[in-house]
């Protein structure tokens, strides 16, 4: 346990430090010079010499680097060209939006998917596994930013069940938050819930048929106790797995949603800092980004482990 | 179970295929998926002959005309643009881009994977190039890379292969570690086959059938890919029609012109879900036992 731990740990700060190189040599890959990009409007030859100073430009490559990254893990991210503003603060405000429509995204995912994979593997051939399976494959399929567009404009605007856009604070007002964020979140949650259907059925079917089960049903407990208890062990394993492997779909996906829903999130600030080539908040936002990415599929695979105890005795998953 | 898969994996291709197309033609929706498919990649390529309107051509006193209305199908947009048209159009710049798209993860994820998985020594290497490439989620290398190089057609369909060759990696990897461990493969490294030999006339085939489902899910996945691009101005630029700018257009007027925001994204939908359906029978019918379960 112990060593596949280490092992894990080692292989997140290896991809870390590749990332970190990439997003630093993704900045300097930029056409023509960084400081001309950086400058932006200002492009007279003081305010040039200024920026290059600021940034380290004039420095070597491996002093910038080794700015970039001393800076990056004190937390200094640099200032938004545009507004000035700290890039840390910007994401401060950013990311807890995000966060929370991701969270609210998983739970309603996980409920429906759960919900409706069991369904349809107990009641096999009959029509609620038909419904199910149906409601999968169209959940894997329809464009969710097109999905968003259609609960606007039919439940929000034509039925006025929602608000269209906007956002308040959970400590502000926490019934109005999610009044907001219900509609995006259950959007973004689609396409995990019929992921987690399918592979929640077909692990159900596997376990619906393995010698356990036989045998707890011979000593004569109810299929009602004996489904409950798999199901509800076996689908945390589903969840934990898909979300694991659903994370970086669900990043994307929540940028999306973030921009049809105008929520003053993470996606947002993305999506803004490239159109207004903001090139610090461009690296800051990928950088941390890849970051929490690297960090909550360690966790997962953590989880995972903790979970089910075979995959740290197999220890190559 | 072992046994039973060696028998299978064994026996040449060739002689499966005939049964594969049989279990096909015998699903009435996969069917129904393949009918979808054709009818979708024949409005695409005939686009310039089909089209009863130039997608580009404005015309601004026929603004706003409902479905139905002489000669315009499917209505028209904010700048009287025909939509059906446009979506005719748009499918195009989709298929063309889901089609580069998954060519690139083809040709770099299927070396790759085959290699990983037979060479032991740079199966790590090329396992950390994957975590790399996983790091960063799809739109994020796409907003990386429209910073970098331009939003434009080609730099979506880069954006998304990339992002899809760690799952073209995997796939090929571990069929690769499965096949290598069966004895026809064994038996071939005995007679004295080269690596080459073995990879491409005993490995490469036998993977066929996963590489074709792996690529059957890679296509949808890289039209959504393309759609959501567009949509953020990330991908095509308007005025050339692309499904999504055409929603992101439509997202402006959408009360007015609700038939502009729903038509596009219609279409969307039943191009990926006539891609998953007939992905999911192909892998049902490569593989009878997945399917009885």
């Amino acid at each position: 346990m112990r060593r596949y731990l280490l092992n894990r740990l080692w292989q997140s700060v290896v991809t870390l430090v590749l990332a970190t190189i990439v997003v630093f040599a993704g900045v300097r890959a930029l056409p023509g010079d960084p400081a001309l990009a950086l400058a932006g409007e200002e492009r007279d030859p003081e305010s040039l010499r200024a920026i290059r100073e600021q940034y380290g430009l004039d420095q070597s490559w491996l002093v910038q680097f080794w700015q970039f990254v001393s800076h990056a893990a004190r937390g200094d991210l640099g200032q938004s060209i545009r507004t000035g503003e700290p890039v840390r603060t910007m994401i401060a405000t950013a990311l807890p939006v995000t966060v929370e429509l991701s969270v609210l995204a998983i739970l309603i995912a996980s409920v429906i998917g759960v919900g409706a994979g069991v369904v349809a593997a107990v009641r096999r051939g009959r029509p609620a596994e038909w419904a199910a399976n149906a409601l999968a494959l169209v959940g894997l399929s329809v464009p969710h930013f097109w999905l968003g567009l259609m609960a606007i404009l039919y439940l929000s605007v034509a039925l006025g069940l929602f608000p269209a856009s906007g956002f308040v604070p959970f400590f502000t007002n926490p019934i109005d938050n999610l009044h907001h964020l219900i509609l995006p979140a259950v959007i973004l949650g689609t396409g995990l819930a019929a992921v987690i259907m399918r592979q929640t059925r077909s692990s159900m079917l596997d376990a619906l048929s393995a010698d356990y089960i036989r045998t707890a049903e011979a000593k004569g407990l109810a299929p009602r106790a004996v489904i409950g208890r798999h199901a509800l062990r076996n689908s945390l394993i589903v969840v934990v797995t898909i979300v694991g492997l659903q994370l970086g779909a669900l990043i994307s996906g929540a940028v999306v949603t973030e921009r049809i829903f105008a929520l003053p999130g993470f996606g947002k600030l993305t999506v803004d800092a490239v159109f207004q080539r903001d090139y610090p908040v461009i690296q800051a936002v990928v950088l941390v980004t890849a970051t929490a990415y690297i960090g909550i599929n360690l966790l997962v695979d953590l989880l995972y482990s903790v979970i089910d105890p075979r995959i740290r005795v197999r220890g190559d998953a | 179970m072992a046994a039973a898969e060696t028998v299978t994996t064994a026996a040449p291709l060739r002689s499966n295929r005939r049964k594969v197309a049989r279990r096909i033609l015998h699903n009435p929706l996969a069917i129904t998926g393949l009918v979808v498919l054709v009818i979708a990649i024949v409005l695409a390529v005939f686009a310039p002959w089909l089209a009863p309107h130039e997608p580009t051509q404005t015309h601004l006193d026929r603004a706003f005309a409902p479905p139905g209305t002489a000669g315009y199908l499917l209505g028209t947009d904010d700048l009287g643009r025909d939509v059906l048209s446009r979506i005719m159009f748009g499918l195009r710049a989709s298929l063309h881009v889901a089609l580069l798209a998954v060519a690139t993860s083809l040709v770099i994820g299927v070396p790759l994977g085959l290699m990983a998985g037979y060479f032991r020594a740079i199966d790590a290497l090329i396992s950390r190039f994957t975590d790399l490439v996983l790091a960063f989620p799809f739109l994020i290398l796409a907003v990386g890379l429209a910073a970098i190089r331009g939003a434009s057609l080609g730099n979506a369909a880069i954006a998304i292969g990339i992002a899809q060759i760690p799952g073209m990696i995997r796939i090929v990897r571990s069929e690769t570690l499965r096949l290598k461990s069966l004895d026809f493969v064994a038996a071939a490294i005995v007679e004295g086959a080269g690596d080459p030999w073995v990879l491409g006339r005993h490995i490469l085939p036998n993977a066929a059938s996963v590489i074709i489902v792996q690529t059957t899910v890679a296509l949808p996945a890289a039209i959504l890919g393309e759609a959501v691009l567009s949509f953020l101005g990330l991908g095509i630029q308007p005025p050339a029609p692309s499904l999504g700018t055409m929603l992101a257009d439509a997202q402006q007027f959408a009360s007015r012109a609700p038939w502009a925001a729903v038509m596009p994204g219609v279409a969307i939908m039943l191009l990926t879900l006539a891609f998953n359906i007939v992905g999911d029978s192909l892998r049902d019918a490569l593989d009878p036992k997945a399917s009885r379960r």
